[in-house]
């Protein structure tokens, strides 16, 4: 029997390393010993790897693992962490819980790549509480891969704490494959002197449906911010975004910017809020949702490729 | 060709021989912009009437794209940004014609408009360039597509007076390599620099010739408009 549950296991390597790959991963870097790595496959988890100045901690539930990563007080972790979440069937649930604390004086990369090649019928959700501490830093970046179907819902939410002079930054991106049905749900609070950048690109097609809610509430002195989003969206695809920044402290600034385009029978909605209580914060928005620029297209026609090639070049660029 | 219903081109008449550099001048607002949208068959410029001939075959009712494949291209008065794209690539975009392009070529492209390719290559064509950057990006991006008529439009203007004489020696280097060259300038040493020139004003091309006399012409007659000169015909 535990021959059996061996061989089961590492097929399911095989396979997430193989789709972690075509997720544009780099498959060495799970293997390598000397970097930091985390794989989890539907609730089990495949491979973990600390590093010197990461506790890791986790734990399968039915559905998911629960994940508790610290980074030590006044560690700078050299190279980035890398993370693959993902379910090669076609059909099942993934419910990450991820606990993160990056103590004070600590820096860290993580470098997530969530990847659903199959996916029919799969809902990936990810429910994060973290925390960067006094002048902690934390870059995220998480790249998802999703296969042709479109029948996949995924449902990220997190609260980001920044404690004084802390940063945060993360980008979201699903530009490959079908979005399927998305619900980002991001809210940070931002303490005195704090940075926080978050980025969101997403291409719809088909039918797909993307919620973007992104939430910074600048509470202390100085803490600064941008949201950023850009969405592109085709076919019978929506969009929904909604970027809130609150100034709520002296020299807080802020700044929410949300740029879409949409092809054919696309709907898209932007919606910026800015709310502000202290005279001495500011907060600044802008938003647009048009077609590909006429101009563009006309250039890159005249230089011979066609129509569509070129709103192609242009989208791509833009979610670059 | 009319905008908005305002006959903005009349009776164009106009020749540009093999790898001849043609200059087109005249004053703002007499439609050079125009002319350059129509030969290259932009979306609402299309003419009306009459044909455009090129080798021998009237490409007038061509898409954009269809136009270029055959070899003609426009450098934009104003060039568009284009976000997250890069400069090499860009610059390889006009190559897929004629088979693609090395890395060594686009870096020569960019040395020829005097922009160092170790500093521009990974750059984005977008709003972190300046205007004038920009402009040469776009000129280096004709030279990559090595087209058979280059339509630039104002490729002097929002480029430092030192580098004019780069725009001029850029213009050279495209004959040489095989283009004929449409440029519309304001400035003399360009026209100096052209084989031909012509000269337009409000909407009709009101003489062609040499490039000195059309340009003391257009100084000397021109401006301010001298109607009894410059009746312009209407067709
Ligand atoms: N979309 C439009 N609708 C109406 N009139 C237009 C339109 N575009 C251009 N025009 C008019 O056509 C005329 C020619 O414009 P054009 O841009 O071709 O001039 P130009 O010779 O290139 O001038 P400049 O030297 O300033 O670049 C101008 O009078 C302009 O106002
Ligand atoms: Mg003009």
């Amino acid at each position: 029997m535990a021959q059996i549950t061996l061989n089961a296991l590492s097929r399911e390597t095989e396979d997430i390393t193989a789709a972690y790959t075509a997720a544009g991963g780099d498959a060495a870097v799970l293997h390598n010993h000397g970097l930091a790595s985390l794989v989890v496959s539907g609730n089990k988890v495949l491979s973990a790897n600390g590093t010197e100045g990461i506790v890791l901690e986790k734990k399968e539930t039915e559905y998911g693992v629960d994940i508790k990563m610290t980074i030590k007080k006044g560690y700078k972790i050299p190279l980035p962490v890398h993370l693959c979440f993902g379910l090669v069937p076609k059909d099942g649930i993934q419910e990450i819980k991820m606990d993160f604390v990056a103590e004070e004086d600590s820096a860290v990369e993580l470098i997530a790549h969530c990847t659903f090649p199959n996916a029919e019928k799969v809902i990936h959700k990810m429910d994060a509480e973290m925390v960067i501490g006094k002048n902690a830093s934390l870059k995220y970046t998480e790249t998802h891969f999703h296969g042709p179907y479109g029948g996949i819902q995924v449902l990220p939410k997190a609260h980001i704490k920044i404690e004084e002079g802390g940063s945060y930054y993360t980008n979201f991106s699903l530009i490959s494959g079908r979005v399927g049905y998305l619900e980002f749900d991001y809210s940070v609070d931002a303490e005195k002197d704090s940075i926080c950048e978050m980025v969101t690109k997403v291409y719809g097609k088909a039918d797909d449906k993307i919620k973007i809610l992104e939430r910074i509430s600048l509470n202390g002195e100085n803490a600064r911010s941008v949201i950023k989003s850009r969405l592109a969206i085709t076919d019978n695809a929506e969009s929904m975004f909604r970027g809130i920044t609150e100034g709520h402290a002296p020299r807080a600034r802020g700044h929410v910017d949300c740029m879409e385009v949409i092809q054919g029978n696309a709907k898209a909605e932007a919606v910026p809020i800015v709310r502000v209580d202290n005279p001495l914060a500011k907060v600044t928005h802008e938003a647009a949702i048009g077609c590909v620029d006429k101009k563009e297209v006309e250039t890159l026609m005249a230089r011979g490729l066609e129509e569509d090639d070129a709103i192609d070049i242009i989208v791509k660029g833009m979610l670059a | 060709m009319s905008r908005d219903g305002k006959k903005i081109l009349r009776g164009i008449n106009l020749e540009v021989g093999d790898r001849e550099i043609h200059s087109i001048i005249g004053a703002n607002g007499a439609g050079k912009s125009t002319l350059a949208y129509t030969l290259m068959g932009l979306q609402g410029y299309e003419h009306e009437e009459g044909s455009i001939i090129f080798n021998g075959e009237d490409v007038a009712v061509l898409s954009i794209t269809e136009r270029a494949k055959k070899g003609i291209t426009l450098a934009w008065q104003e060039p568009a940004r284009f976000e997250g794209l890069k400069v090499r690539d860009y610059l390889a975009i006009g190559a897929r014609g004629n088979g693609g392009i090395t890395e060594e070529e686009i870096k020569e492209a960019l040395r020829k408009v005097d922009l160092k390719p170790e500093k521009y290559l990974s750059r984005e064509v977008g709003e972190a360039l300046s205007g004038g950057e920009r402009k040469r990006i776009e000129l280096a991006s004709i030279i990559t597509m090595k087209p058979k008529l280059a339509i630039l439009d104002e490729p002097d203007s929002g480029i430092d007076v030192v580098s004019l004489k780069e725009i001029v020696s850029l213009i050279r280097t495209l004959k040489e390599n095989g283009s004929s060259v449409l440029v519309i300038t304001h400035r003399e040493e360009i026209a100096a620099a052209s084989d031909k020139a012509s000269l337009m004003c409000e909407g009709v091309i009101l003489r062609s010739g040499d490039p000195l006399e059309i340009s003391e012409f257009f100084k000397n007659r021109c401006i301010p408009c001298d109607n009894r000169v410059s009746p312009p015909k209407v067709v």
